[in-house]
């Protein structure tokens, strides 16, 4: 990785889903081993962006760099250096927790074995269904199979997209215990949530999209209040006689 | 890719696997085909036999549509083909992979249903390993266009209906190839036409394999 780059970078990103568009001219530059706190209402484009930034969606529009690497003209590089947490958990219902990490261990040339994956199973609380098939998981046990396989991969960037969702309060706990640990090791790491006192406390820096577009760029601590003003119901005053 | 080509196969075997109770219903699928034939044709024991591999290979052609569908149906419910495309793996190992294990899976179905065409339609039980050499290539080549189309289709609300539109003008070569070799070994080749058949059905597969292999990419590919 080149050093001198941010390990996320976008310029004029814009997205759009038929006529619709879900990002528009998004700038951003997260340097490496910090978090960004990533807010919006529901429909803002805070998925979008994670799964453009992911390699998931091409923007329409702009350019983006993960790690150095053009996110369109070098799309594998930047690819293997980002891992994402979505809104589904990449698995297959048929196979094993177990046998799902193993797939995914194989194709990212990891070690495979029993005794190489039950450390993360039991990091993520599913070491006792090791073997069990993920159809028989709850939907916050399909998260945390997720969260295994981001970790599996050992990303330099990390997108967690709604990390709380689904989960439990141990599994709150878990999340809250992962962001400082990532960026600690020098990963970047940007998490979109609607839980923003809870965002703000982890991450270093904010930035809230509202209809695609950015409206507040600055430090996380700032995002809830900034956020908050931003939305803030209009009251309808009536005017007497 | 040839690490994430054994990753890709051993995925797809081992979900095959997992899902053997419905592979098992694609055999029955077919069997029942081929006894809706005999139906069909009535008691016309020397009809049937003259038709016997058509009606084999049209209910092998049926079932793989419900075969080839189902082989996606995994990989759509979690976005799990997504989340290996973004690790990032390998399309072209992703598709063999996948091709790979249709065709194990279609020529097993096959097999499957030889006994019962034997038992419906009497039309001798010589040759049968050339036969099943002749299974092998006709479903390598409903394998490998079918796992192209299959991934298209599954990308489409109606996928039940896009797939066999897709694929059966498509694999028309293949189904005429296999019928006619399937023909005369079952019914003898006096003149030695069948080799012929077969080489169509490997210039077919020649083709279509390398082909799709490159085209997949482009089709699970935003």
């Amino acid at each position: 990785m080149n050093e001198s780059h941010p390990a996320v970078e976008a310029l004029g990103l814009c997205r759009r889903y038929g006529r619709s568009w879900a990002l528009i001219d998004v700038d951003l530059a997260v340097p490496r081993g910090r978090s960004l706190l990533v807010a919006g209402r529901n429909g803002s484009g805070k998925s979008t962006l994670f799964r453009v930034l992911a390699g998931a969606l091409k923007p329409d529009r702009g350019t983006y760099r993960i790690c150095g690497h053009d996110g369109i003209a070098a799309r594998q590089e930047a690819r293997a250096a980002v891992g994402l947490l979505g809104h589904y958990s990449n698995t297959w219902d048929a196979l094993s927790a177990l046998q799902n990490l193993q797939v995914t261990a194989r194709f990212a040339g990891k070690p495979a074995g029993r005794r190489d994956l039950m450390p993360l199973l039991e990091e993520v609380g599913l070491a006792e269904r090791a073997d069990s098939p993920i159809t028989s998981f709850s939907a916050g046990m399909r998260k945390r199979i997720a969260f295994a396989r981001v970790l599996l991969q050992a990303p330099r960037v990390v997108l967690l997209d709604e990390p709380y969702g689904q989960l439990d309060p141990p599994g709150f706990a878990f999340v809250d215990a992962l962001v400082p640990r990532l960026t600690a090791q020098g990963c970047t790491v940007l998490m979109a949530s609607h839980m923003l006192e809870k965002g703000a406390e982890l991450c270093d820096e904010g930035l809230a999209l509202e209809r695609g577009r950015v409206i507040f760029r600055g430090a996380a601590r700032d995002l809830p209040a900034a956020f908050a003003a931003h939305h803030a119901p209009v009251r309808r005053v009536g005017v007497a006689g | 890719m040839m690490r994430q080509l054994f990753a890709a196969t051993h995925k797809d075997l081992l979900l095959s696997w997992r899902s053997r109770a419905q592979a098992s219903a694609v055999v029955i699928f077919g069997a029942t085909t081929l006894l809706l034939f005999s139906f069909a044709v009535g008691p016309n024991s020397a009809a049937l036999r003259q038709n016997a591999g058509g009606f084999l290979w049209v209910a092998l052609l049926l079932s793989s549509t419900l075969a080839l569908a189902e082989s996606y149906r995994a990989e759509i419910e979690q976005r799990a083909l997504e989340g290996l495309l973004l690790l990032p793996a390998s399309p072209r190992a992703l598709y063999y992979g996948k091709a790979l294990a249709n065709w194990l899976q279609l020529l097993l179905v096959g097999i499957g249903l030889v006994p019962v065409m034997i038992v419906l339609y009497d039309p001798g039980s010589s040759n049968l390993l050339p036969l099943v050499g002749v299974l092998a290539l006709g479903t390598a080549g409903l394998s490998a266009p079918g796992t192209l189309y299959a991934a298209m289709a599954s990308q489409a609300r109606a996928q039940q209906v896009l797939l066999p539109l897709l694929l059966f003008p498509l694999v028309v070569p293949v189904l005429l190839a296999a019928v006619k070799a399937s023909s005369l070994l079952l019914l003898g080749d006096p003149m030695g036409q069948a080799g012929s058949w077969v080489l169509l059905l490997a210039a077919f597969n020649g083709v279509f394999w390398p082909l799709c292999g490159l085209l997949f990419g482009q089709v699970v590919e935003e």
